[in-house]
């Protein structure tokens, strides 16, 4: 079974409060996994002086307080975990997720159509035909990395980056996709919008997924949208699927 | 129990510890800049080390006191404060103060430092989230509403009254002395850049550029060549992280620095110079040296030791004496 080991990981240094675990240096749901384990693995331990694990595509990054503990004693509770096993889906949401993937609402379908050949309608098809693993959380507060998504999504960023890509837009590149969470640029191709908050400053918890979360796309049209925003707004309408 | 922003000053924001347990969301740390400062102007003002202060970066505001009286500090800068009631009342910055209902405290402006914190006895009564009241612009999240502080702001104190005692001030100021390069380590990504460049960074003189806010400070100075790509897939980011775009122009990250991110970073700032990059304002020069982590926790170490001989060592200082109020009680009272 894939796991976390001595032999494909190494630690880098970043600073005197941050520790860094690499499994490999690309894209790759197997060595995204071994972060993961590798986060869940060390939170196990309660470590003191640990103030959080940031799990990414490629590596795990531990923050901690360097009053609390050095980074040679860290290091010293680190290490024997590597080669130890763990299984990820405990402690994890699966989500059903409206997108509406037409109109004003899908700026690059088309355009991304036209470059793999395919239809559009192929295109929701596929984009709704698996369960997608939360890789990571970054960039924008809230903000998830899905995979891995059919080949056919296997397309470099657009060489024009947006300057403003609207909150809830749902992107995709490199086999991946996201849900931008507030007005910021970015370069991923815009093939949907969810009526979803994955942020919503007022909401109790502000964040509504965390990496190891399960996602489901589905499709709904653009004049169901408006009505399914007013429900998730009521809260009458639910994401979560039973585990 | 409140104070009214009169005139609100440039980007002043509410700023405590931040949010480091929630890096993992996506939720970018934020808080102070110079967490230094803002531990030594809440200790002047009996509160604990990091809670709340008003972090000003320019300009400072101009407020008036609604409540009974507040205490007061700013520290971080040798700018006096007005305090106006009528006339106008100097004051000095690194101790504590005692201001009174209706009266106006104006900061103004900040010339000799990039950072300086308002601290007051007691804090605000604001909502926390996730655990901070730090203010996180870009998302809406914390502070005064989620932004930077506007005129007509009123703002909810904990308390209505200060505390009896004496004021309080600062016994030396070392911590706006700190001089010398910016120490960092190597790495994570330091195997990206040829050695050249490494040399080139430990060398030259970079200067701060106007492109300076609560996520980074610009450097302008050597192009930096990377030797690998400066696209990596994207990992965790530190605060004090050097990293490196395309421009080859390097990018010290700072309290509102993104989770992660997808270019090559050189090193990093160790902690006991974090306090320091705060201060910096664009046009000042910095250069920079290469330490260990054994170096570093050694360096942070000894700075807390100071941190805390510097609390105390706090002085008794002067109480503000208010001549306006002196001279309204003869005028009523009848006598001299």
């Amino acid at each position: 079974m894939n796991r976390p080991s001595k032999n494909n990981s190494r630690f880098l240094l970043a600073g005197d409060s941050a520790l860094v675990i690499q499994f490999g240096e690309v894209v790759d749901a197997a060595i995204n996994q071994n972060v993961r384990k590798l986060a869940a693995i060390v939170k196990r331990e309660n470590i003191n002086g640990i103030l959080d694990l940031v799990p990414t595509m490629r590596s795990l990054m531990i923050h901690y307080d360097p009053l609390c503990v050095s980074q040679s004693e860290l290091k010293k509770r680190i290490v024997p975990l590597l080669g130890k096993g763990i299984t990820l889906d405990d402690d994890i949401n699966r989500w059903r997720i409206p997108v509406c993937y037409e109109n004003e609402y899908a700026p690059d379908i088309e355009e991304v159509s036209k470059s793999l050949g395919v239809s559009a309608s192929e295109i929701i098809k596929q984009h709704t035909s698996v369960e997608l693993e939360v890789f990571m959380m970054g960039f924008l507060p809230g903000f998830p990395y899905l995979g891995l998504l059919p080949e056919i999504f296997d397309l470099p960023r657009r060489v024009e980056p947006r300057v403003h890509v609207p909150p809830r837009s749902i992107s995709v590149a490199a086999r991946q996709t996201t849900i931008y969470t507030i007005d910021s640029p970015g370069g991923w191709h815009l093939i949907g919008q969810t009526p979803v908050d994955f942020y919503h400053r007022e909401r109790r918890n502000p964040v509504l997924v965390k990496a190891g979360d399960k996602v489901t796309f589905f499709a709904i049209n653009s004049e169901e949208y408006p009505s399914v925003r007013r429900a998730l707004m009521a809260d009458e309408y639910p994401l979560m699927m039973d585990c | 129990m409140a104070i009214k922003i009169l005139e609100p000053g440039f980007n002043v924001t509410l700023q405590d510890y931040g949010r480091p347990k929630f890096q993992h969301l996506g939720v970018p740390v934020s808080g102070a800049i110079s967490p230094i400062l803002l531990r030594l102007g809440n200790s002047l003002v009996s509160n604990s080390e990091y809670e709340g202060g008003l972090e000003m970066r320019l300009m400072g505001p101009t407020f008036e006191v609604l409540c009974n009286s507040v205490r007061i500090a700013v520290v971080g800068t040798s700018t006096p404060i007005e305090i106006i009631d009528g006339g106008v009342v100097i004051q000095p910055a690194n101790q504590s103060i005692t201001v009174k209902k209706g009266q106006i405290v104006r900061i103004g402006n900040i010339s000799d430092t990039g950072t300086a914190y308002l601290t007051i006895e007691g804090g605000f009564n604001l909502p926390k989230v996730y655990d901070s009241l730090s203010t996180y612009v870009r998302a809406g999240i914390g502070g005064y509403e989620g932004r930077a502080l506007l005129a007509g702001d009123i703002i909810s104190l904990n308390l209505s009254s200060v505390s009896v005692r004496g004021e309080l001030k600062l016994n030396d100021t070392w911590f706006m002395e700190e001089g010398g390069p910016i120490r960092i380590i190597l790495g994570p990504q330091d195997d990206y850049f040829s050695s050249s460049s490494i040399e080139t960074f430990l060398t030259a003189k970079y200067t701060v550029t106007t492109e300076t806010d609560r996520m980074g400070i610009r450097l302008d100075g050597p192009k930096l060549e990377h030797s690998r790509g400066y696209n990596i897939v994207s990992d965790g980011i530190v605060t004090g992280a050097i990293q490196v775009p395309g421009t080859g122009q390097p990018i010290m990250l700072l309290a509102d620095h993104q989770t992660t991110g997808g270019y090559p970073k050189l090193g990093t700032v160790i902690s006991a110079d974090i306090s320091r990059l705060g201060s910096l304002r664009p046009g000042e020069e910095v250069t920079f040296i290469q330490t260990t982590v054994g170096e570093a926790e050694q360096i942070l170490s000894e700075q807390e030791l100071k941190i805390k001989t510097a609390i105390e060592n706090f002085k008794p200082a002067d109480p503000w004496l208010d001549y306006q109020a002196l001279y309204n009680e003869n005028l009523i009272s009848g006598f001299i």
